[in-house]
């Protein structure tokens, strides 16, 4: 086998680094403009390293009720949500990987059946105020807590692990609820930490529900109040006049708009940032996860 | 015998609980109250006292202008976002697939998955941001080359192109994962035998390569296919404004205007159901087709 560069490798190397250029510059844009003073943005000077450096975009952001609030209440969501999911999930697919289950098959397509039909939107947003939770964290980790998909990759693992060691476990006198805590949970945690990340991250990112079940702005994660800031341009996120609107309104006479738009791009690099951070530690189990959720169930 | 067998599984039973718990109360139970799309539901009086009406509010949805409308957005949506999102993250896979080094390999792969984690409110704000006619990225660049600036999200006839484009920026590199594993899984003594052979870089493509990822690629098109009319709510929802409606809303969008916005439940539950119908019958037959084709299923 020899090693030689031919034109075909050159092409692909400069598509390549055109395609890591396209999927990075948006954020080292939006980052350098968020640390940028204003002249030079208002003169659309910035376009990839930072011009005259400052954090004072940042510590509006920082200093802004509803922002804060915001990030408080998904981590919240995001840590009762992942939690209760991943015991409701864990414990019904153990069940449903024994063989001894009774009426293992047609609880299974019970479940299958809701991934080809649903209610839909209304009939779900009123069975949520039948049960009072509207308006409550309730509405935010538990409709959608588990997920079809994840029931059966969590199965399809649990039915890969071998036999004989709950059998061990069983002459040692262990019932299935302490077989389950003790020797399969050990066990699995690759397919915990995957199914885990997919779920804290889905609710970090959801938008769906809180504008479904949601009406109190106290309530409201961050993705709503980003939205409301960015998107519907409004700049009072919550019921308060947060810092944002005062800091937009006392530089609205020096070019109001492009300083708003500093500030934008600071509370975007700020939405992200978890992600942007810990992303290349969880990234290999966001792909074992895909792995494991691609063998057939 | 019965009662055996439920002495036996006590704990399991008690185990699985929570989750027949949440599917009763969270999934079967909206099922049930599709029932209000037959009657004319009042807040007030609850599900069961409200009339009956029959189909009528069926009627109104196929006889209302927005029907064809909606219906046409959702089905090109889901269709442009298969025709041009489907093959991009296999073509991006057989060429990650061709870099050698591995360093370089990898740092590719690990760059393109990240837009797949960044949330649709962030991604829209940033679309927002970029295609701001006065102060966006696009536009300055335009405005570098001496054109006029153009008012992207506020065109009708640009939608469509916003929307599939950046849901390819979004999923491509995600959508290589699976292909990569089939690509790995490839037996490399068939490469060198066909180089022996003396087959070039695209024949072993044609002859090694897709026909060995053909499976994997039968498989994600048929289940995509299962979802055309399952184009999701948010990504629309935060996009669209009143003056692109005509090519960006579609069926759950206008669920929820009418719906939660005007409070017309009934209606707008016929309409959801309408969208359930289509949505089940485009998966049945995808997964019914996959299990012909290529004995795969999804259950």
């Amino acid at each position: 086998m020899r090693k030689r560069i031919d034109l075909f490798t050159i092409v692909n190397s400069f598509f390549m680094l055109g395609l890591v250029f396209v999927m990075l510059y948006p954020f080292i844009y939006m980052i350098s403009i968020s640390l940028s003073s204003e002249v030079y943005v208002l003169k659309n000077q910035v376009f990839f390293w930072p011009k005259g450096f400052t954090t004072r975009w940042y510590e509006f952001v920082l200093r802004d009720s509803s922002l804060l609030i915001g990030y408080k209440n998904t981590i919240i969501y995001v840590v009762a949500g992942t939690l209760i999911s991943l015991v409701l999930t864990s414990m019904g697919a153990y069940v449903l990987s024994k063989r001894k289950m009774m009426f293992r098959r047609s609880i299974m397509l019970a479940l299958i059946f809701t991934i080809l039909f649903q209610g839909g939107m209304i009939p779900a947003y009123l069975v949520a105020k039948n049960l009072g939770i509207l308006d409550t964290i309730w509405a935010m980790v538990l409709p959608g807590a588990i997920s079809t998909f994840n029931v059966i990759v969590m199965r399809t693992f649990f039915e890969g692990l071998p036999e004989e060691l709950e059998d061990a476990g069983r002459m040692d006198g262990l019932n299935d609820f302490q077989l389950f805590m003790r020797i399969v949970v050990p066990l699995s945690k690759p397919v915990f930490a995957a199914i885990g990340l997919f779920v804290a991250v889905s609710i970090w990112n959801d938008f769906y529900k809180p504008t479904i079940y949601l009406r109190k702005a106290d309530l409201f994660p961050l993705q709503v109040i980003l939205r409301n800031l960015i998107i519907a341009g409004s700049m009072v996120g919550g019921n308060d006049a947060g810092t944002l609107g005062a800091a937009a309104a006392a530089d609205r006479g020096g070019g109001g708009n492009v300083v708003v738009e500093s500030l934008k791009y600071a509370a975007i690099v700020f939405g992200t940032l978890p992600i942007l951070v810990l992303y290349p530690f969880l990234q290999k189990y966001f792909v074992k996860g895909v792995m494991i959720g691609s063998v057939k169930g | 015998m019965f009662l055996k067998r439920l002495r036996d599984n006590k704990l399991l039973i008690l185990m699985i609980l929570p989750m027949l718990l949440y599917y009763l109360l969270f999934e079967y139970l909206p099922m049930f109250g599709i029932l209000i799309s037959f009657k004319d539901y009042n807040v007030f009086r609850g599900v069961f006292a409200s009339k009956w009406v029959g189909l009528r509010y069926y009627e109104f949805f196929f006889n209302s202008p927005d029907f064809l409308v909606i219906l046409r957005n959702t089905f090109l949506l889901g269709f442009y976002s298969i025709l041009f999102g489907f093959p991009a993250p296999i073509l991006l896979a057989l060429l990650i697939n061709e870099i050698r080094h591995s360093v370089f390999k990898r740092f590719v792969q690990t760059v393109s998955y990240l837009p797949h984690f960044v949330s649709n409110v962030i991604i829209v704000s940033m679309l927002v941001m970029f295609l701001s006619p006065s102060t966006g990225l696009i536009n300055i660049v335009l405005a570098k080359i001496g054109l006029e600036p153009v008012y992207f999200l506020i065109k009708p006839e640009f939608f469509r192109s916003i929307f599939v484009a950046s849901g390819i920026w979004q999923g491509v590199g995600w959508g290589t994962i699976i292909y990569l594993a089939a690509l790995t899984a490839i037996d490399p003594h068939q490469y060198e035998s066909a180089e022996i052979d003396g087959a070039g870089r695209w024949k072993k493509m044609i002859y090694i390569t897709l026909p060995s990822i053909l499976p994997v690629i039968i498989i994600l098109l048929v289940l995509n296919i299962g979802t055309l009319f399952a184009t999701s709510f948010e990504k629309v929802f935060l996009l669209y404004n009143p003056l692109t409606y005509e090519t960006a809303d579609i069926i759950s969008t206008y669920t929820y205007r009418t719906g939660l916005v005007q409070g017309n439940f009934s209606y707008a539950t016929a309409i959801g159901v309408f969208n359930g119908i289509l949505n089940f019958v485009l998966l049945y037959a995808a997964n019914f087709t996959a299990r012909k084709v290529k004995q795969v299923s999804l259950w």
